[in-house]
């Protein structure tokens, strides 16, 4: 009888997931009518306006990825090699920006950074880049700092350090030949996530007026018809890509960790 | 002047006074051990020495520098550690390169004391390996040629072979000590393994509760030590309590037998006194000379080339160890038997 309940809640999870998508799907596939083509695609595609919004948005995420890596991997390593009772501190603030809306943070920007403060930051593209860009780190602190910080937790990098200091090395070449290749695989899968997060954000991007990615789906989803469709299918397939990335990535780390 | 020089050196965590007034010459190619329980302060000194502690007072010289406020990569110390720490992601020639890396030598010198290296620990075709490809000996003698590799003024070992087996913990204890004699390094062993110390050292450090209680050969330490601790600690001793009948003649009670130890005793007549004893100098039966104890077997343990006894003298129960002869039987337990003992094998311990 249990065994009933258990299939009948598979089987609702799987239709109330599939259904939607396998409706989008067939619904992108269907702007020629009476047959299936790629025509919705191949429109989305050859858009200048999608090839500039997603180009723009890879090239944010990029630095969003490195701009996290430079923040999260001395910060984690310093917390557990100097300060291990302020972790909890640590891992309070960086699972804030899950709980604080994105909305809220940019209005806080806006108003902060606004061209009669005292950085000026908006008054500029390049700034409202950057100001962007601090926003997209901010997002996927949690995700960052949690992989990061889970991948410190399998090396000894207390010993460690003490070895690469013992040979001679300073802080900086501790960190860059040491650490760092060492928590690799988890800082790589807190870049995919990263990057899935950084392709779909709309709030903040909008709010900042800068031609992203987010805002061009939310532009073309008010005014065509299969596109939009056919763009939803094709940002499904980034995400899940970069969830491929991430299990490889980490499959692939099993071969280089020392056997315990 | 001596080569590593300490003195006073004091380290406390919060109240926990770890090392208090502990002083130390180390001359130039010597090798050194510091023997201790867990919690003696042993590792806190090795890791003072190597500038990853700070100590509360006193000083570290290193060839007649003031090594105190250097940081631990200038210091040119070469450490080893007891869980290999061997960097992961690198090679076997990485992790031995890395520290003339660091210190920017050419590319010609890396090569040659790479080779040089890898040959003198054994391994010199395995450079192109990771190091979770090799077994743990394999990876502490690469620890052990990284940190040698920079040509360090000293070199610092904590516990280095206590994660191995057994038996390449003997093989290996023989070779770092050859390495250690040709290049004439100036070394620091810390362990909690008599027989690793008494083996490898010039010298031993045998610290207790953050002093050194006693700094000798391991001949001195073993035959002679001059604490209870250190008697106790190095191995296996007998003590039996003793009450002083003669200070004259040196004569003391057991267990109401009176024991000649023919010297003059410092302590006062009716003084308590305990007697200490290797479970080696005892041997059943009477001999020319010496002194004639009296005991129950209370336990016969068969190791193989030893037979080892427990024998209650009194309250007291001490252990002596006979050589296992064919033909010979075995003692049997609750029998009584007399023990003797030569009076110069017998240490008398005042406090």
């Amino acid at each position: 009888m249990s065994k009933v309940w258990a299939w009948g809640a598979l089987i609702f999870g799987v239709v109330y997931f599939m259904l939607p998508l396998i409706g989008m799907t067939e619904f992108s596939l269907s702007m020629r009518r009476g047959v299936y083509s790629f025509d919705a695609y191949a429109a989305v595609l050859a858009d200048p306006q999608f090839q500039a919004t997603f180009a723009y948005s890879v090239v944010m995420a990029l630095a969003t990825i490195i701009f996290g890596i430079l923040l999260v991997v001395p910060t984690a390593y310093w917390v557990r090699l100097k300060m291990p009772e302020a972790r909890p501190y640590v891992e309070f603030i960086t699972l804030l920006p899950l709980v604080i809306p994105a909305i809220v943070v940019v209005f806080g920007y806006i108003r902060l950074y606004n061209t009669s403060s005292w950085l000026p930051l908006t008054g500029s593209v390049m700034g409202t880049n950057i100001l962007l860009m601090f926003g997209y780190a901010m997002l996927s602190l949690p995700y960052m700092y949690r992989s990061i910080d889970t991948g410190l937790r399998t090396i000894d990098i207390a010993t460690l350090t003490e070895a690469a200091m013992s040979l001679g090395a300073g802080w900086v070449t501790i960190l860059a030949r040491v650490i760092l290749p060492n928590v690799l695989a988890s800082v790589l899968s807190g870049a995919f996530l990263t990057f899935a997060i950084v392709i779909g954000e709309f709030t903040i991007a909008a709010l900042l007026d800068r031609p992203a990615f987010g805002p061009y789906m939310q532009i073309l989803g008010a005014n065509r018809a299969y596109e939009p469709a056919a763009l939803a299918v094709i940002a499904f397939g980034i995400t899940w890509a970069c969830m491929g990335l991430i299990g490889l990535v980490s499959r692939f780390s099993r071969y280089t960790q020392v056997k315990r | 002047m001596a080569f590593l020089e300490i003195e006073n050196l004091q380290k406390t965590f919060g109240d926990l006074r770890v090392v208090r007034d502990f002083n130390l010459n180390v001359e130039q190619g010597e090798f050194i051990s510091f023997l201790g329980p867990s919690g003696c302060g042993k590792t806190t000194t090795l890791r003072m020495v190597a500038g990853f502690e700070t100590p509360t007072a006193g000083s570290i010289r290193i060839g007649g520098k003031d090594v105190v406020n250097v940081k631990p990569n200038q210091r040119n110390i070469g450490m080893v550690f007891q869980s290999y720490a061997l960097f992961p992601n690198l090679t076997v020639a990485q992790n031995v390169t890395f520290g003339l890396k660091v210190a920017g030598r050419d590319k010609a010198t890396i090569d040659t004391r790479l080779k040089e290296m890898l040959t003198m620990i054994g391994l010199p075709d395995l450079g192109e390996r990771y190091p979770f490809q090799l077994s743990g000996g394999q990876q502490q003698r690469v620890a052990l040629a990284r940190a040698l590799a920079p040509a360090p003024q000293v070199l610092l070992l904590d516990e280095p072979l206590s994660a191995l087996d057994a038996q390449i913990r003997v093989s290996l204890r023989s070779e770092i000590r050859a390495i250690q004699q040709k290049l004439g390094i100036t070394t620091v062993y810390v362990t909690h393994d008599q027989e690793e110390a008494l083996s490898m050292s010039d010298r031993i450090v045998v610290m207790h509760r953050g002093i050194a209680d006693q700094i000798g050969t391991p001949v001195e330490i073993y035959n002679h030590p001059a604490t209870r601790f250190v008697a106790n600690f190095v191995g296996t001793l007998n003590q039996i309590e003793a009450t002083v009948a003669d200070p004259e003649r040196g004569v003391v009670e057991v267990a109401g037998q009176s024991l000649a130890l023919e010297r003059k005793l410092s302590h006062p007549k009716g003084a308590s006194v305990a007697l200490a004893f290797r479970p080696q100098a005892l041997h059943m039966g009477k001999g020319e000379g010496e002194i004639p104890v009296r005991g129950r077997i209370s336990e016969v343990q068969f190791l193989g080339a030893v037979i080892r006894l427990k024998v209650d003298v009194g309250e007291a129960s001490i252990s002596l160890d006979a050589f296992n002869r064919a033909g010979a039987e075995l003692p049997v337990t609750g029998s009584e038997l007399t023990l003797s003992i030569a009076p110069s094998d017998i240490l008398v311990l005042g406090d």
